[in-house]
C-alpha cells in the first residue's frame, strides 16, 4: 500500500465531497438535527395518561379516589361520562387510554367495612404504556387504601429500592447515548454506501481501474475523508448530549473518542462493502438503510432488551456493530466504565471492522479482474 | 395520455425487475425485516437477570428469593459473596437487578417485627428499571402479607380495603408483539416507497436520461404518474406480503376489515410516494436524495407514535407530527388489527392522510414543472 496513492484518492474524494455542498451540509446537519429533535421529543416516561371517569357512586369518597388520580402527574382526567358505552367510544378512538369505573356501592362498602371494588380499564394495545400505567394505578390505589380511616397498618417488609447510575430514572439519560449509536450507525453507512456504486454507474470506474491504484489503497482513500466527517459528527453529538441534554459523561473522553473511531471504521467499511456489492446507487441506498437503521434501532439493545429475544435472533445481534457501540456509549456516559469493562465490545468492534474491510477488498478485486 | 403513461409504467417495471439485486430488495427485504423485527421487538420485561446477596440465609430469605423467581420475571443467576462483587455484577451489566437481604430478616419476620430488604436496579435502562422495581415491590409486598397476622385482622374487621380490578382491552395478554408488528409493517412500507420513488426520479437526472424523457411528448403530470404507479403497485404487493406474514406467522389478530386496510393503504401510499417525489424534486444527485430520505424517514418513524407516545412530546413537535403520514397510518393499521374499528372512527385519520398526499403531490408537480421548463 503506497501512502501517496491513498492520499491522492482521499484528495479526489474530498474534492468531490466539497463540490457537493448540499450533501456536505446534510452530513453535518443530520446528527445535530436528529439528536436535537429526538432528545427533546423522545421520552419513555409515561405521564399525562388520558383518563375518563365513570363514577356511579358520586360520593365524597369516590370523588376522593378520583381526586388522587388526577392529582398525580401520571393521569389527566379528560372527561366524566355517565354511561358505560361512552367508555368504549373514548378507548376505541384512542382519545383516552384509561377508564376508571366506580360502582354505585363503593362508598357504602368502604363505610361498612366490606371490600369496596372499583374497576380500571386500560387500552392494552400499547402493552408497554399499559403495563406501566397499571403499575401507577396500583400504587395510587394502595396509597389511597392505606389512608382510609382505621387502616393504618405499616407494611411488614419495607422495600428500599435504589436505581444505580440513573437515580432519577430519567429516560433521556439512556436514550440520548443510545440514539447517538443508532444515528451514527446509519450515517456512517450512508456516507460511503454510494461512493463505489456511483463510480460504476457514471462510468468513472473504468478510469480508476486504468490507474495503478490498488484495491486497499482505493478503499482506504475513500474511507479517510468520510472518517473525518463521521468523527466530527460524533463529536458534535457528544457535545450536544452533555451541554444541551445534560447527560452525565462520567467516563473518559479519550476512550470515547478511541472507541468511536473503531466503530466508525466498521460502519464506513460496511458502507463501502454495500457499495461494491450493489453496483447501482439505488440498490446500495436500499440496502444501506435496511441493514443499518432497523437493526441498529431494534437489535442493538437501544430500545429492546437483547436478553428477551429468541436465541437465533440474539445470535444475529452479535453481527450488529451498533450493539457494541450502544453498550460502550451507555457505559462511558452513565457508568463511567473504563477500558477493562469494555474490552469485549472493543475487540468485537475491531473484529467487525477488519472483517468488513477485508471482505470489501476481496469483493472488489474480483470486479476489477 | 393513458397510453403514454402506460408506456412509461412498463419501462419502469422493466427497469426495476431487470436488476436481480433490485428484485431482491423489493421482494425479499421487507419479509426479512418483518421476521427479524417481529421477533426482536418486545418490551415485555421477563427474565430479569438478578443477583441475590443473602446475608440472612434463613428459611424466610430463601423463600422470598424463591417467590421472586417463581413470578417468572426474575431469574437469579448470581449469588455474590460481598457487596463489592454485587456492585461489579451490576456495573458490568451482568445483573440488571439485585436483592440484598440483611441478617435478621427471617427472625424479625417470624416475630412479626417490621424489617426491610434492599432492591437495587440498573437504572441505565429506565424503562426496564421502572417495571422491574414495580414487580419486585409487588412480590415482596405479597410475601409480607402472607406473614402478616395483622393483615387478617385488617381484612375482616377494618374498613377501607379497596379492591382493584384491572382489565386490558384489545390486547388482554398485553403482548407487545401485537402492538409492534402492525407498526413495523407500516414502517417497512414507508421505507420501501420513499427510497424507490425519490432515488428513481433523481437517477434519471443524474445519469442524464431525464433529457431524453423531456424530449418525449410526456407532460409533467404524466411523467409523475408513470413514475409513481409502478412503485404504488410494488408498495401494495409488499403490503399484502408482510400483512400475510404478520397474520399467519406472528398470529397477530386482525379484528377489522381487510377492505378498509386495503383502502387506507392506498391513501397511505399516495402520501408516502408524494413525499418521495418531493424529495426527488429537491435533490440533484442520488446521494442527496438518499440523505434527504433519511432525514425525513428517521424523524417520521420516531415521531409517529410507533413507540414513543406523541402526547408526551413537547407541544411544537406534536404539531409537527401532523405532517407525518406514518402518524395517521399507525392509528389506522393498529385500529384495524387490534381494535377492529371502522371508518366511522378512523375517518379523521383517513381524511388527513388523503389531504396530505394530495397537497404534497400537487406541490411536487409544481416544482417538477419548473425544473423541466
Amino acid at each position: 500500500m503506497k501512502l501517496l496513492r491513498v492520499k491522492a484518492i482521499a484528495k479526489k474524494e474530498l474534492i468531490q465531497i466539497l463540490r457537493d455542498p448540499l450533501s456536505l451540509a446534510m452530513a453535518f446537519l443530520m446528527p445535530v438535527m436528529l439528536l436535537f429533535i429526538f432528545g427533546y421529543a423522545i421520552t419513555l416516561d409515561v405521564n399525562n395518561l388520558k383518563t375518563v371517569v365513570y363514577d356511579r357512586d358520586r360520593s365524597s369518597l369516590s370523588r376522593g379516589l378520583v381526586e388522587r388520580f388526577s392529582a398525580s402527574d401520571y393521569f389527566t382526567v379528560i372527561d366524566h361520562v355517565s354511561e358505560p358505552g361512552a367508555i368504549d367510544a373514548y378507548l376505541d378512538s384512542g382519545r383516552a387510554v384509561l377508564a376508571l369505573s366506580v360502582p354505585g356501592d363503593f362508598s357504602r362498602n368502604v363505610l361498612t367495612g366490606k371490600q369496596a371494588e372499583f374497576q380500571v380499564i386500560v387500552d392494552g394495545s400499547d402493552s408497554n404504556t399499559a403495563t406501566i400505567a397499571l403499575g401507577y394505578v396500583t400504587a395510587v390505589t394502595e396509597r389511597y387504601s392505606r389512608e382510609l380511616p382505621a387502616s393504618t397498618v405499616v407494611p411488614l417488609i419495607e422495600t428500599r429500592v435504589r436505581a444505580w447510575y440513573n437515580a432519577e430514572l430519567e429516560s433521556r439519560n439512556y436514550i440520548v447515548p443510545g440514539l447517538i449509536a443508532v444515528i451514527m450507525a446509519v450515517i456512517a453507512a450512508l456516507l460511503t454506501s454510494l461512493t463505489i456504486a456511483r463510480e460504476w454507474e457514471r462510468g468513472t470506474m473504468e478510469q480508476l481501474i486504468s490507474t495503478p491504484v490498488k484495491t486497499p489503497e482505493l478503499i482506504t482513500g475513500k474511507l479517510v475523508p468520510y472518517f473525518f466527517i463521521g468523527f466530527i459528527d460524533v463529536a458534535l453529538s457528544v457535545l450536544m448530549a452533555v451541554f444541551i441534554f445534560s447527560v452525565p459523561l462520567r467516563g473518559s473522553v479519550l476512550l470515547l473518542a478511541a472507541l468511536s473511531s473503531l466503530f466508525l471504521f466498521g460502519g464506513l467499511s460496511l458502507g463501502i462493502l454495500i457499495s461494491i456489492a450493489a453496483k447501482s446507487q439505488l440498490v446500495a441506498s436500499q440496502v444501506a438503510m435496511v441493514v443499518t437503521f432497523l437493526p441498529a434501532f431494534l437489535l442493538s439493545g437501544f430500545m429492546y432488551t437483547i436478553a428477551n429475544m429468541p436465541p437465533p435472533l440474539q445470535a444475529v445481534t452479535y453481527f450488529i456493530p451498533a450493539r457494541y457501540f450502544v453498550t460502550i456509549l451507555k457505559g462511558i456516559f452513565l457508568k463511567g466504565s473504563t477500558l477493562p469493562f469494555l474490552v469485549t465490545e472493543s475487540l468485537l468492534l475491531a473484529v467487525f471492522g477488519l472483517g468488513v474491510f477485508f471482505l470489501a477488498n476481496r469483493k472488489f478485486k474480483k470486479r476489477v479482474a | 395520455m393513458l397510453e403514454r403513461i402506460r408506456q412509461l409504467v412498463i419501462k419502469e417495471f422493466i427497469q426495476v425487475l431487470r436488476d436481480a439485486r433490485m428484485k431482491a430488495v423489493v421482494f425479499v427485504t421487507p419479509l426479512l425485516q418483518l421476521i427479524m423485527f417481529g421477533y426482536a421487538v418486545t418490551t415485555d420485561v421477563t427474565d430479569i437477570t438478578t443477583a441475590l446477596y443473602d446475608l440472612d440465609r434463613s428459611y424466610e430469605s430463601r423463600e422470598l428469593a424463591r417467590q421472586l423467581e417463581a413470578s417468572g420475571y426474575f431469574t437469579i443467576r448470581y449469588r455474590p459473596d460481598s457487596p463489592g462483587e454485587l456492585a461489579m455484577l451490576i456495573e458490568r451489566g451482568k445483573a440488571l437487578a439485585a436483592l440484598q437481604i440483611d441478617r435478621g430478616f427471617g427472625s424479625d419476620l417470624k416475630r412479626g417485627f417490621p424489617t426491610e430488604v434492599q432492591v437495587i436496579v440498573d437504572g441505565t435502562d429506565s424503562n426496564t428499571a421502572t417495571v422491574a422495581m414495580d414487580y419486585a415491590n409487588r412480590i415482596i409486598a405479597r410475601y409480607a402479607q402472607s406473614f402478616d397476622t395483622r393483615a387478617e385482622v385488617q381484612q375482616t374487621a377494618v374498613p377501607g380495603r379497596v379492591d382493584l380490578r384491572t382489565r386490558a382491552w384489545y390486547n388482554p395478554d398485553l403482548r407487545s408483539r401485537n402492538y409492534y408488528v402492525p407498526g413495523v409493517i407500516a414502517i417497512i412500507i414507508m421505507l420501501t416507497g420513499l427510497l424507490l420513488t425519490s432515488m428513481a426520479v433523481v437517477r434519471e437526472r443524474e445519469i442524464g436520461t431525464m433529457e431524453q424523457l423531456m424530449v418525449t411528448p410526456l407532460r409533467p403530470i404524466e411523467l409523475m404518474l408513470g413514475k409513481t404507479i409502478p412503485f404504488a403497485a410494488i408498495g401494495f404487493f409488499d403490503m399484502a406480503l408482510v400483512t400475510t406474514v404478520g397474520v399467519f406467522w406472528f398470529s397477530i389478530p386482525i379484528q377489522g376489515s381487510l377492505l378498509l386496510l386495503t383502502g387506507s393503504t392506498a391513501i397511505y401510499l399516495l402520501s408516502v410516494l408524494g413525499f418521495g417525489l418531493f424529495i426527488s424534486t429537491v435533490s440533484k444527485t442520488q446521494q442527496q436524495a438518499l440523505m434527504a430520505t433519511f432525514l425525513f424517514y428517521l424523524p417520521a418513524v420516531l415521531l409517529s407514535g410507533f413507540m414513543f407516545p406523541i402526547d408526551n412530546m413537547p407541544e411544537i413537535i406534536q404539531y409537527a407530527t401532523y405532517l407525518n403520514p406514518l402518524r395517521y397510518f399507525l392509528v389506522i393499521i393498529r385500529g384495524v388489527f387490534l381494535k377492529g374499528i371502522g371508518p366511522g372512527i378512523l375517518w379523521p385519520q383517513m381524511a388527513a392522510l388523503f389531504t396530505l398526499g394530495v397537497v404534497v403531490i400537487a406541490f411536487s408537480s409544481l416544482r417538477f414543472k419548473k425544473r423541466l421548463g
